[in-house]
């Protein structure tokens, strides 16, 4: 097997062995349904549509998404199985790409036990359920992209809470930039140029048009060149660190 | 099986590992001694490929480490420094887990796991979680992952740190009989470890090697070695008046004396022109023995002086 799916593997029984997977998927899906019905007003919107709860993934992954991905190199680096691990027959990107997988595929597991909200709709409505697959996708991309950026904050330090408030800051940039009362303050005395850049870096505009249904290709092209961006600087950074 | 050129290693203004060089072969059992900071163990990572020397060669049965890194480890067993492991695993998952990225799986890695479970007795602990267990166990677990796939180089960083005194002489006979069919290279700064487990040592001080050699050699250069010690009946000072190639005596506790040949004169010799001399006077020898010389001895005297450069 490729020494990634090893490495995959054992982290993702890692996080099922101890309780941050249970934790969360308990808080992430109690939260959904929270704002989902409570704030978000399901039923007393009258459409057959999952817009209540799409609209605050980006938000519910600002806490949770930093929380899956902080112990990622953190822990490593603290236990000392890093010097082990990179010594064993593996590139350092495999290393990277399977640990990341596996932090991935728990986030995946949990937008996947969301479910019964994709049955209720139907149940309920006749939902265009491609919108449905779209901000799934999104969900999962905006995921992907939270995480990248935990596992390369988590690759600069031993300490997770570090790891985990550094990159809640760096995604609640992402996610502020974009958004009107920032793009507002920014138009006062900004070049028009400049705030289109910012708000370009935003996740908040990207996520929405996906989860309208439209899957453009420079919106998977921005999700996925934050992870690549990441991913790849977590190495530099991994290899820096034993140069010096 | 590892050729070491040059190798160093500078963080920042500090110079951990200063120019070393060393080959070792196959059967070989190579002990790094020196003192704590001295760069054993930065030179041990530099070796099995964790950090890159800042300069310098290291080939791997031939394949360059830098260009090959991980055909180059796939040859390599390595138990770093404190022996870490992933605490949140049960022994049997971690070293599953080894094998799998050793590019063992099914039958094989079984028999791989089965093996080095027996060779550092985990069979008891075998289905436990490893945060659950005592150092000397975490120790042998790290121990048994860095074997798990029969490697040809074993690079063992303090081997027998924290184990009590029946798993140190466990590993330490481990340590000499894989040494016959592999290349070890080990760290310690126990001195009784590299006499018992070791074919050749090197000496570390302050990143470089001042010496270099086997065990015996090592010893030799002590003051001490070659020194007779005898016990007598009577003080022997009117035997030794007229004895030739005596450089110098110094009395022991318990009536014991030292006595030092001069250079030219060997030991054995010495110890029948005493032997001849007693006789002659009168004095009963009850005890008479060469010092091996003590490696302690060798190892202060080589790496505590900051002012002078002992060089080999």
């Amino acid at each position: 097997m490729n020494p990634a799916l090893t490495i995959a593997r054992r982290e993702l029984a890692g996080y099922f062995q101890s309780p941050v997977a249970y934790v969360f998927l308990v808080i992430y899906l109690l939260l959904s349904g929270f704002f989902t019905f409570m704030v978000g007003g399901f039923f007393e919107r009258g459409t057959s549509s999952l817009e209540a709860f799409f609209i605050w993934q980006p938000w519910l992954y600002l806490f949770l998404v930093p929380a899956v991905g902080m112990r990622l190199w953190s822990e490593e680096r603290r236990m000392g199985t890093l010097e082990l691990l990179l010594t064993m027959p593996v590139t350092p990107l495999q290393a990277i790409l399977g640990k990341y997988l596996a932090a991935w595929l728990v986030i995946a597991a949990a937008l996947a036990l969301t479910f019964p909200l994709v049955l209720t709709v139907n149940y309920l409505g006749t939902p265009d359920n491609g919108v449905i697959l779209a901000g799934y996708i999104g969900s999962l991309l905006l995921g992907g992209a939270y995480l990248s950026i935990a596992c390369l904050t988590s690759a600069t330090t031993r300490n997770q809470v570090v790891s985990f408030i550094v990159s809640v800051v760096v995604c609640l940039f992402l996610l502020l930039a974009g958004w009107p009362p920032v793009t507002d303050l920014l138009v006062q005395w900004a070049d028009p140029a400049f705030v289109q850049l910012v708000s370009s870096l935003s996740v908040m505009t990207h996520f929405q048009s996906i989860t309208k249904g439209v899957l453009d290709s420079r919106d998977v092209l921005y999700f996925a060149s934050v992870i690549v961006f990441c991913l790849f600087t977590t190495g530099v950074i991994l290899r820096t660190e034993r140069a010096n | 099986m590892i050729q070491a050129r040059n190798l160093t290693k500078t963080f920042g203004p500090k110079v951990a590992v200063d120019g070393i060089s060393f080959t070792l072969e196959k059967g070989e059992v190579l002990g790094f001694l020196g003192p704590n900071g001295a760069g054993k163990s930065t030179t041990m990572r530099m070796v099995t490929g964790y950090l890159p020397p800042t300069s310098g060669e290291i080939l791997i049965s031939n394949l360059n480490l830098a260009t090959r890194p991980v055909a180059a480890r796939r040859l390599i067993g390595y138990l770093p420094e404190n022996a870490p492991s992933y605490s949140d695993m049960t022994v049997e998952g971690f070293l599953r887990f080894a094998a799998n990225m050793r590019g063992l799986s099914g039958e094989s890695a079984k028999r791989a796991l089965g093996r080095a479970v027996e060779l550092c007795f985990l069979q008891p602990v075998l289905h436990q979680g490893i945060e659950t267990l005592s150092k000397g166990y975490r120790h042998r677990i790290c121990f048994a992952q860095s074997i798990i796939h029969d490697p040809d180089i074993l690079i063992l960083d303090e081997p027998t740190d924290g184990l009590d005194p029946n798993q140190k002489h466990e590993v330490r006979s481990l340590i000499k009989s894989m040494g016959r069919t592999k290349a070890i290279l080990f760290s310690t700064h126990i001195l009784e470890e590299v006499e018992a487990a070791c074919t050749r040592a090197v000496v570390i001080d302050r990143g470089r090697i001042v010496a270099n050699g086997t065990p015996e050699d090592l010893k030799a250069r002590s003051p001490e070695a070659g020194a007779i010690t005898i016990s007598t009946s009577k003080p022997m000072d009117s035997a030794l008046a007229g004895l030739a190639g005596v450089r110098k005596t110094s009395q022991l506790e318990n009536g014991r004396l030292r006595i030092y040949p001069v250079e030219k004169l060997s030991s054995a010799e010495l110890v029948a022109g005493l032997l001849a001399a007693a006789q002659k006077a009168g004095v009963d020898v009850y005890d008479i023995r060469i010092e091996e010389g003590r490696l302690d001895d060798v190892f202060r005297s080589l790496t505590i002086s900051d002012t002078k450069e002992v060089r080999p």
